[in-house]
């Protein structure tokens, strides 16, 4: 460990650190533009200089590593100096070179309060300004609906090129020009397809890239921002939800190395307009023409109590829908409980996964901060960049980094990284597990191998039997190892993973999601209860009577016969297990639109009107009450420890496997869920989206003569 | 003055055949491989003792750069590469070695691989150099046809020798960007460290040496470095090619012992200064990028890195521009300044603002349209931009500015003045002369 002096104070670094990063250790705060931790280094803004003794120039700190310091002739240890005059005029100047063409439009700039050019000028700029001539002008671009770009702000930090090309891998992003007439832009006049293209508004230090629809809507200042939880994937990324009176104005990332770095995907980002349309503020109840009329709750409440209770329980149903925390899921177990009702799934999607082989066998058991050791991937019927785009650029990195090999089972799409693709469906799958493929040895020789399967292979009628033969392959391979587990599932539904854990599927002698639908239709079960269920087709639920509980006017709500308006993440506080079974917690950032109430009070009140009142009264005790019944539920932030052996039976449950190949479980990354549907900006973004594709299939068809 | 029989560029003016026989018939490739057989090391400490310093502008020890190649190779192959990107203004020496001599390149090519363990080179020429890549192509294929190099050849040394155009950048002439260009990426330069013989083309230990460098290693090996090291001065020893252009009577590319005074050179080479020694005004020695000296110093100037950094100068490429009374200063050094904002390349921060900022300044003070606090204002800036830079053309950009403003403010605040007292009487100059103003600066 490489030992250093710093402003005098001598300290003793970890190998490999930079100047910047030993500095921060050392407790002095170095400027900077270009640099940033998860990117590579540029050193391009030489905002960061200091002086090291010996050297006869400045050193710019971002680049130069503690290791490349020699010690003195004598033996004196390196030294480093942040506070000489040398050091502050070399940060004055570069600040005073960054600012002669930078607009300082401030006043109008939605950077303004967060912004490290505004920040930095305070504290090591100079306060007059010697530049006479005309200031540059850059044309803005259009980089698509997502980002706003005002080009002359820009200061050529590059680390927006940085992100799409390192991270994102989506190289769309470059500096062309030279000198002062360098410009960030998009070679082409067309937006960025990057699921992941929302970071560079963070990572942007001064205002040339900020979000489109955010635009001079709030001032960061003026905001309430609440830590709370992402819903869109079931990677449970961390947010941080920025509010005003009962709006979201804004949705921003917050740091957790765990899940999601510092990234979110654009439908994290974006997705908040969709809270605020379509919504359900109010009970609604269909008419004897079929159409909706508003009612008041206590109305709607005992239409709803008086049909579940003239009707047999086992002629009704409930389906928990994606979005779903564990509290409502967990409230609504209880009331079924009470009244009898056998028929209930939360795997709305239809996914074959359970709980009878244990947690392991349906949780993503490698961890998301796994990956990283991976080096042997086998995807299986999934499409990580659209299931889960923060991890797809995790496993990104690890490419980019080590020789990971990566093996796809499922619809060949462009992952960003390279992977042999191995086929389409079960057959190769059985294919691999029998070691007769040669990505087999692959697996098995890795010291770190991992199956990840997706929900296009889990919701297939032969799904259970994809299930075992996926745990197969892992047993055969040794993919699980006393010290490893490489058998993953990659949920897509954010309440997933918590509803399984409180166990609401079929009890005993009760139907499945399948089997409520088809019972619905044929009349046999007569009354289904929605709970925030929207991601199947509804047509088989024409005929029953259908309760819908939840946020928006969406695919569940067509056949409703009462709404009950609920009420969505942003507005309740609740538990959400990700797909590794890390449990985290999601607080509340605004209150509900009109009458909407929170889900578990909704179903809360429900048991009063039916005189099976729930033993709590408010979300403390209902929470008590749920970690009571199931204690891993409150350990925050913890992946309660679960066992592999249940996955030695999953391998041995086997099943007919269908010869039809894999398909995406999200072939439109941009409306997966109700409230994603709602935003016009998802909306916008969805049919971008569709054009590329349609462009791209005509490239393909083009034969480079046809002009 | 250098005796003929010392002269390395024996066909400079090619005046005799560039090909490989007349080249063999000048001396080249003869006993080359007998000069291998004295082992790699033997070759880097003959360049040491030859006392031989880049001829690509900053004057480094060849050998010592040498030296820095790893002694064996750790899987990564070794490479040398020929910087002929040769784009500082005023500079056209390499060039005249390509179109002329260009065996004599192509054999220190294959000494100095040798020397390195590297068994690839890349020359890296200039984009506007056409007959240049031309003949030097032709001159390399003569080489491999005469198995000189090449895969199996007679020197028993595999080596392939390629030749790569750029694009026309001048930035692409820095070592690091050179290699991100010869790599296919944009000109940019690297950070350093890791420095090229670490990490360098393709990630493996590479050498970026100058073309003259190169072609002058056959010859200090055949006639030993003692030889080399007897001409010149001391620490700045051996011949170089001048190349001297702008007010003298006949401008040209001469060979000429280092350390020669300036004077001597330009009166025997040149025909004296136009309109007589009493007409220069000030002369640039190095090449655009080094800072202008006065006439007053320039009579017994010896021409060599050592005397000329102690006149806060460099003999950089040994580009020698002259200009008699007749130009005007300001004018001239803005249009280098207009130089160095096209070419910056606009990766860090202060050259690609700097250079811009100057230009204007500059500019306007070639018309007098500027305040006097503003030469201080000038003189500070191109220090803010000098040193902070990632490569050296921040510096390069700042040093024509602070070596007008050391010899020349009188020139400036004279300007002004000028200006001034025109403007009191006329009025406010309109904005269409500043235009034209501008215009003639950018030309």
């Amino acid at each position: 460990m490489p030992e250093i002096i710093i402003d005098g104070k001598q300290i003793e670094v970890e190998d490999g650190l930079t100047l910047i990063q030993a500095c921060e250790e050392a407790g002095v705060e170095i400027p900077r533009f270009c640099y940033h931790e998860r990117l590579s280094i540029a050193g391009n803004c030489r905002m960061c200089l200091v002086e090291v003794v010996g050297m006869p120039k400045p050193m710019a700190s971002c680049a130069l590593g503690v290791n490349d310091l020699r010690r003195g002739p004598n033996g004196e240890l390196p030294e480093i100096r942040t506070n000489t005059p040398t050091v502050k005029k070399a940060r004055e100047g570069v600040m005073e070179f960054l600012l002669i063409n930078h607009p300082l439009d401030c006043p109008i700039c939605d950077q303004g309060g967060e912004c490290d050019l505004q920040d930095q000028a305070m504290a090591f700029g100079i306060d007059s300004n010697r530049y006479a001539e005309n200031k540059r002008a850059v044309e803005d671009k259009h980089i698509g609906p997502l980002i706003k770009t005002i080009m002359t702000r820009c200061i050529h930090c590059t680390r927006c090129v940085r992100f799409m090309t390192e991270i994102a891998g989506v190289e769309e992003l470059g500096l062309i020009g030279r000198g002062e007439n360098a410009e960030i832009t998009t070679y082409l006049e067309r937006g960025i397809t990057s699921e992941l293209s929302g970071n560079v508004i963070d990572l942007c230090p001064v205002g040339a890239l900020t979000s489109k629809p955010f635009a001079f809507t709030a001032r960061p200042w003026e905001l309430r921002k609440t830590e709370t939880i992402d819903v869109m994937d079931a990677l449970g990324s961390n947010i941080r939800v920025d509010a005003r009176g009962t709006e979201v104005m804004r949705i921003l990332p917050r740091n957790n190395d765990a899940i999601n770095e510092e990234w979110i995907s654009d439908k994290s980002r974006f997705i908040w307009d969709g809270l605020k349309t379509q919504r359900l503020d109010r009970p609604y109840l269909r008419d004897e023409n079929g159409k909706f009329r508003p009612a008041s709750w206590d109305e709607a409440l005992a239409v709803v109590a008086k049909r579940l209770r003239d009707t047999q329980a086992d002629k009704i149903a409930a389906i928990s829908g994606d979005l779903c925390a564990a509290e409502e899921v967990y409230a609504l177990k209880m009331l079924l409980d009470r009244l009898g009702i056998k028929n209930r799934d939360c795997r709305s999607d239809g996914t074959k996964l359970s709980d009878q082989y244990g947690r392991a066998g349906y949780l993503f058991n490698s961890t998301i901060e796994g990956i990283e050791q991976a080096d042997a991937l086998l995807l299986i019927g999934c499409n990580p960049r659209h299931e889960a785009a923060v991890m797809n650029a995790r496993i990104r990195q690890v490419w980019r980094h080590s020789d990971l090999q990566i093996g796809l089972i499922g619809e060949p799409v462009d992952l960003t990284y390279d992977y042999h693709y191995l086929g389409a469906g079960p057959e190769t799958l059985e294919e691999v597990a029998k070691g007769a493929n040669p990505f087999a040895d692959i697996l098995r020789r890795a010291s770190h191998p991992m199956v990840i399967v997706g929900q296009g292979a889990l919701t297939r009628a032969d799904g259970a039997a994809v299930w075992s033969a996926v745990a197969r392959l892992a047993a055969e391979l040794g993919i699980i190892r006393p010290d490893w587990n490489g058998f993953n599932v990659l949920h897509t539904a954010a309440g997933r993973v918590g509803a399984l854990d409180l166990g609401f599927l079929p009890v005993e002698g009760g139907l499945d999601r399948d089997g409520i639908l088809a019972a619905a239709e044929t009349g046999e079960v007569e009354v289904v209860y929605l709970l925030g269920a929207d991601e199947f087709d509804p047509a088989p639920l024409a005929k029953a009577f259908v309760i819908y509980q939840g946020t928006h006017g969406d695919v569940g709500a067509q056949h409703a016969d009462v709404i009950l308006p609920g009420a969505a993440y942003t507005e309740k506080n609740g538990t959400y297990v990700n797909t590794e079974g890390r449990v985290q917690f999601a607080n509340r950032a605004a209150f509900a639109p009109g009458q909407a109430r929170e889900d578990w009070a909704i179903i809360r009140a429900l048991s009063g009107v039916m005189e099976q009142p729930l033993p709590f009264d408010n979300e403390t005790a209902l929470r008590a009450a749920m970690i009571t019944a199931f204690p891993h539920l409150g350990q925050q932030d913890e992946i309660a420890p679960s066992e592999a052996t249940g996955l030695t039976a999953l391998a041995k449950a086997g099943g007919r496997l269908d010869k039809a190949p894999f398909k995406q479980a999200h072939p439109d990354f941009y409306l997966t869920n109700p409230i994603a549907r709602a935003s016009r900006v998802m909306a916008q973004m969805s049919a971008l989206k569709q054009e590329e594709l349609k462009r791209e299939n005509n490239d393909k068809e083009a034969t480079g003569t046809d002009g | 003055m250098l005796k003929d029989e010392d002269r390395i560029f024996k066909n400079l003016y090619g005046f005799q055949d560039w090909g490989l026989k007349g080249a063999v018939a000048r001396g080249a490739w003869d006993g080359t491989k007998k000069l291998m057989e004295h082992g790699p090391d033997w070759i880097i400490d003959q360049v040491k003792e030859s006392g031989l310093r880049g001829r690509g502008g900053a004057g480094f020890p060849t050998g010592l750069k040498w030296s820095f190649m790893p002694k064996e190779s750790d899987g990564r192959p070794h490479y040398l590469v020929i910087n002929a990107d040769e784009s500082e203004p005023g500079t056209c020496k390499d060039r005249e070695i390509m179109r002329h001599d260009p065996h004599l390149l192509i054999e220190g090519a294959l000494l100095a691989a040798y020397a390195m363990r590297a068994h690839t080179a890349y020359i890296y020429i200039r984009g506007e150099f056409i007959f240049e890549r031309e003949q030097l192509q032709r001159a390399i294929d003569q080489a491999y046809e005469a198995k000189l190099i090449g895969p199996g050849n007679i020197h028993g040394w595999d080596f392939d020798l390629y030749l790569h155009h750029g694009a026309g950048a001048y930035i692409c002439g820095e070592e690091t960007a050179l290699l991100e260009s010869l790599e296919g990426r944009k000109g940019q330069p690297r950070l350093k460290p890791p420095f090229p013989a670490n990490v360098g083309l393709y990630g493996a230990p590479t050498t970026v040496n100058n073309v003259e460098s190169i072609a002058v290693v056959p010859d200090i090996l055949r006639r030993g470095a003692a030889w080399f090291a007897g001409l010149g001065r001391p620490n700045n020893t051996g011949t170089k090619l001048f190349s001297i252009s702008g007010h003298v009577e006949r401008p040209c590319n001469v060979e000429e012992e280092m350390g020669i005074p300036f004077r001597e050179l330009v009166e025997k080479h040149c025909g004296g200064i136009r309109g007589g020694w009493d007409n220069l005004q000030a002369i640039i020695p190095g090449g655009s990028s080094v800072p202008c000296l006065p006439a007053s110093v320039c009579a017994d100037l010896p021409m060599d890195f050592d005397t000329l950094v102690k006149h806060k100068s460099g003999l950089g490429t040994a580009a020698v521009i002259v200009m008699d009374k007749s130009t005007d200063m300001i004018r001239a050094i803005a249009r280098l300044a207009y130089f160095y904002k096209h070419e910056s390349c606009g990766q860090c921060t202060p050259c690609r603002e700097g250079t811009g900022w100057m230009w204007r300044v500059l500019t306007r003070m070639a018309e007098g349209r500027a305040e006097k606090r503003e030469i201080d204002m000038l003189l500070d800036v191109s220090k803010q931009v000098e040193g902070h830079t990632i490569c050296a053309l921040g510096d390069a950009a700042a040093w024509p500015i602070q070596g007008l403003i050391r010899h020349f403010r009188h020139v400036i605040e004279a300007r002004i003045d000028e200006y001034t007292a025109r403007a009191d009487k006329e009025g406010a100059v309109s904005s269409k002369m500043a235009e034209k103003a501008m215009e003639a600066a950018a030309q």
